[in-house]
This record gives C-alpha cells, structure tokens and sequence, in this order.
C-alpha cells in the first residue's frame, strides 16, 4: 500500500492504495465520484476524462499513485457550489450534445480543458481538440455547436468557472482507512 | 481489465533510479507518462515486478539551449514541446511531428523520452529524431553516455537502453530557418500512422542544398532515406525534381503487411507521402 493525497473537487482525500489502482478505480470505487466513467479497456473513448492540475487526462491511463499531491477535477466538480453549470455543462443541455450521454461527462471535461487553451476554436480546431474522446452514438454536430456556444459564454463573462481547485485550499480533509 | 500487482517506487535522482533499477534486474521498468505502459499493463501485455517512476525528477523535465541546438529532458511531455517557442525555432519539425501524436489527453502525459524508449515502429517522434541526428543523453550503472540516433533503435520496441539505463535527455542540432514538415497518412482521428514522413530542407538561390528524411513504420526501426537525400542534395527546387527523389523512398525499407495495409500499399504510400512532406518542407507546390 502506498499512502497518496489528492485534492478531488476541492475536498482533500487521504488514501493507502494498491499501487496498480488506476485513478478511475479510486476515484469511483473508493472516492464515490460515479460521474467520471470508463467505456473502453484501451485508452481510446476518453469517457474517463478528468482534470489533473489543470489539465486534461485519461484518468483510467494514471495510477493513483501517479496522482500524489495533484489536484483532480471530476465532472462533478464543475457546477458551481450553489449548483449553477458550468457554461460548457449548460451549453451541452441547451443544445441537446448527447443522445445516450455517457460519453458527456468525458466530452465536458476535455472540452474545458480545450477552451482554456484556445478560448475561441474554429469548427476544425474543435474537432481535432476533441479527438481523444469517442461518442458512440455520433452526436458530434451538436457536441461541435456546444462547444461554440461556451465559448462565446464563457468570452462574455458567463461565469468562466476556474476549473480546478488549488491543493492548497482544501477546506476538509477525509481519512480512508483500509 | 487492471494491473498485475507491482511494487512501486518514486526515486528522487537518477542514481537512485538506476540502483533501483539494477536491483530489479529484468523485472524493473521505468514508468514516465504512463501513456503506453500503462495500457500495456492494464492489457496484461506486459507484468514487471517493480515499476520505478520517473516523476519526482524534476531535472529530468524542461527545454533548454545547448551549444548549436537543445537539450530536451527525457520527462518532458509532449504539451510542454509543443508550447516552447525554442523548440518551433531550432527544430520545427519536432514541433510539427508531437502535434499529431495521440490526442490531448495523451500529450498532457506522455512524454519525449517515454515515446523515443518506447520505440514503436509507428511512433512519430524515432523517425525525427533519426532525421534530425539527435543524440541521446543514458545514465546507467556504469555512468552516462551518449547514442547517436541512428544506433538507438536496435529492432520493434527495442533500443539501446539496457535494463537499468535510463534516458535523461535528449540533444537536436539546430535546425534554425530549414524548411520542415512531417507527413502522417492515418485512417482515423486518434490513431497511429500507416507510414509517416519527416522530411526538413534548406534551401540556397532556388536549390535544395541539404536534406534530411526519416521514415515512420516503414520498418521495425525508423529509416534515413538516404537515396532521397542523396538524389535532393544540390537539386532545383521544383515539383519534378523532388518527384524524381521521392520514388526512391522506398529504398533500404523492411515495411511489414498486417491488418491495416499491405507491405506494397505501404512502399506506395512512403513515395507519395515523401513528396508531399518534402514539398511541403521545400515551400513547393
Ligand atoms: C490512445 C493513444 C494514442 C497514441 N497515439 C500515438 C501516436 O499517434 N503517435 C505516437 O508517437 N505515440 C502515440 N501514443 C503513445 C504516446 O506517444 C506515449 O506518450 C509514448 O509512446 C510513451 O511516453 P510515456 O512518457 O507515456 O512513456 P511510458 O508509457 O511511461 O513508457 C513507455 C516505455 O518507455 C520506457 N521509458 C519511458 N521513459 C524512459 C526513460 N526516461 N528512460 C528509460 N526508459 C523509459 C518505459 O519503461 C516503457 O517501456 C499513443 C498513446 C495512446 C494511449
Ligand atoms: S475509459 Fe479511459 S479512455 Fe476509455
Ligand atoms: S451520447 Fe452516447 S456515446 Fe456519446
């Protein structure tokens, strides 16, 4: 076992895991965060994505121990406390950019990761920006115009969410023992 | 599908990463993104004992000048090359070649040093560092030394890293004001190329004056054209003359038949896709 510390959605979590825990694994099976799935055993789909430092992620090809001291935003840690959407979350409703919806929380989370570099991408940029994540259902037209629609929400100030929680910050702390 | 169980250890320098990896013996490995080993793992395609990461060496990460050219750490990942204005200056074509590696996701992990150690015959980045005639920086039990590119790659997904050498970094001569591109042929988003290009030129008054191209998966090694370079070296800069030397892109290649192409279709698409990236390279066309 090996003891990490991860800040999930602000909250901080100490855990001993098995170092061939896969953070996925941790974060639905020991953390609870069922929002971030797993819909392929070959890193492909990216229905696994989350944020790591910042930063986008296929959290089913990071061991947990990997993520030591790292802050992690799942697709639950979007909404704003009060429970109002993250522009992308919205933009994805209000313009229906699922059919089935399980590659959405994937979709959205690389997506957020996507307009923090490139705050205004072309149709092409999109597509290319979102090539690590695969909807089965091909719901990709609508995916595409959501991600337009956040854009320009989030450029006039449509509460551009910061989309991670600085490790430093944690305002609980939870102990797992095993 | 997960892991086998491992023992896992951080090591805080290199020489602690190599005396880990010693003591290990074949049943160590050198975790650095993660990005291909850890699919390998999850697939059972691969079960080490010990797996030894790479991520507490900070040393072992960033992009720096270095004499005529860079130095680029081995845990430098592909986002982080694709970011540094260095790097498009001195060497554009390794800038060019990590933008189509992967998806995003995959670049904010993997690393430069993971995908050279790797050493997939359909990698995109051997074929440049082949090209480029960088040379690797290898510590291991006997202190450090230095691979040229060209002997690095010793067969499919095997290099000249013994089992308890680690790559710390890797140098690229400066490239500065040549013409580059890398020419990838892939049949989907995402995935990995049937062949790829990398070609780099610099021009004088109209002509080629040198030029430089390696081949992507045309081999279990990357390949230096050398016939193409040859026939480009001292050549006008024009559409015909370039044609001429790419259908000699072929020459001294072992490409293999599988599932997605056949060897013929592959030796066909290194001439074309040879074309195109020295055309591209050379501003022709
Ligand atoms: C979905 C997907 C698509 C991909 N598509 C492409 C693609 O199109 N083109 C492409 O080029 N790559 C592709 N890759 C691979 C990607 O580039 C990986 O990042 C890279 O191959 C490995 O880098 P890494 O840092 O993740 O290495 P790891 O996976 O950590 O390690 C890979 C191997 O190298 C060894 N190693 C790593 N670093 C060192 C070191 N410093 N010293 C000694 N040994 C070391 C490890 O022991 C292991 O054997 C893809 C990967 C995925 C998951
Ligand atoms: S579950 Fe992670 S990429 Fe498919
Ligand atoms: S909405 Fe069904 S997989 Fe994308």
């Amino acid at each position: 076992m090996t003891r990490i510390k991860l800040n999930v959605d602000g909250v901080r979590y100490d855990d001993d895991v098995e170092p061939r825990t896969l953070l996925v694994q941790h974060l639905r099976d020991r953390i609870g965060k069922v929002g971030t799935v797993v819909g392929c055993d070959t890193s492909n789909c990216g229905a696994c994505t989350v944020l790591l430092d910042g930063v986008s992620v296929k959290s089913c090809s990071v061991l947990a121990v990997q993520a030591d001291g790292k802050a992690v935003t799942t697709i639950e840690g979007l909404a704003e406390p009060g429970g109002a959407l993250h522009p992308v979350q919205r933009a994805f409703h209000e313009r229906h950019a699922l059919q089935c919806g399980y590659c959405t929380p994937g979709m959205i989370m690389a997506s957020v990761s996507l307009l923090a570099d490139n705050p205004d991408p072309t149709d092409a940029e999109i597509r290319e920006g979102l090539e690590g994540n695969l909807c089965r259902c091909t719901g990709y037209q609508n995916i595409v115009r959501a991600v337009h629609d956040a854009a320009a929400a989030m450029a006039d100030g449509g509460g551009a969410a910061p989309p991670q929680v600085p490790a430093q910050a944690a305002p609980e702390q939870r102990e797992v023992a095993v | 599908m997960i892991p086998v169980s491992f023992d896992y250890q951080r090591p805080s320098t290199v020489d602690e990463a190599v005396q880990a990896l010693s003591a290990a013996g074949d049943d160590g490995k050198v975790l650095a993104g993660g990005q291909s080993l850890i699919p390998m793992l999850r697939l059972r395609l691969s079960a080490p004992s010990v797996l030894i990461d790479l991520g507490a060496l900070a040393d072992l990460r960033g992009i720096r000048e270095d004499g005529d050219g860079l130095l680029i750490g081995a845990m430098t990942r592909h986002a982080d090359v694709l970011a540094n204005p260095l790097v498009r200056r001195y060497v554009p074509l390794l800038a060019q070649a990590t933008a189509t590696v992967a998806d995003r996701q995959v670049r904010h992990l993997g690393t430069l040093g993971g995908s050279l150690a790797h050493a997939d015959p359909a990698g995109d980045l051997p074929a440049v560092a082949v090209a480029l005639d960088a040379t690797m920086e290898i510590a291991g039990p006997d202190g450090q030394r230095t691979v040229p590119a060209g002997d690095f790659f010793v067969d499919y997904l095997t290099t000249a890293l013994g089992p308890a050498d680690v790559l710390l970094g890797v140098r690229f001569p400066s490239h500065e004001g040549w013409g580059t591109h890398y020419e990838k042929f892939q049949r989907m988003a995402q995935a990995w190329a049937l062949v790829g290009v990398a070609a780099t030129v610099r021009r004088e008054n109209g002509t080629i004056a040198e030029a430089r191209v390696a081949l992507t998966n045309m081999g279990p090694v990357p390949v230096r054209a050398r016939a193409v370079e040859d026939a480009l070296t001292g050549a006008a800069s024009t559409a015909d003359a370039i044609a001429a030397a790419a259908g000699l892109a072929g020459e001294g290649t072992r490409p293999t038949s599988d599932l997605t192409a056949s060897a013929e279709y592959r030796a066909h698409l290194a001439t074309v896709l040879t074309g195109r990236a020295v055309s591209a390279a050379a501003g022709v066309g």
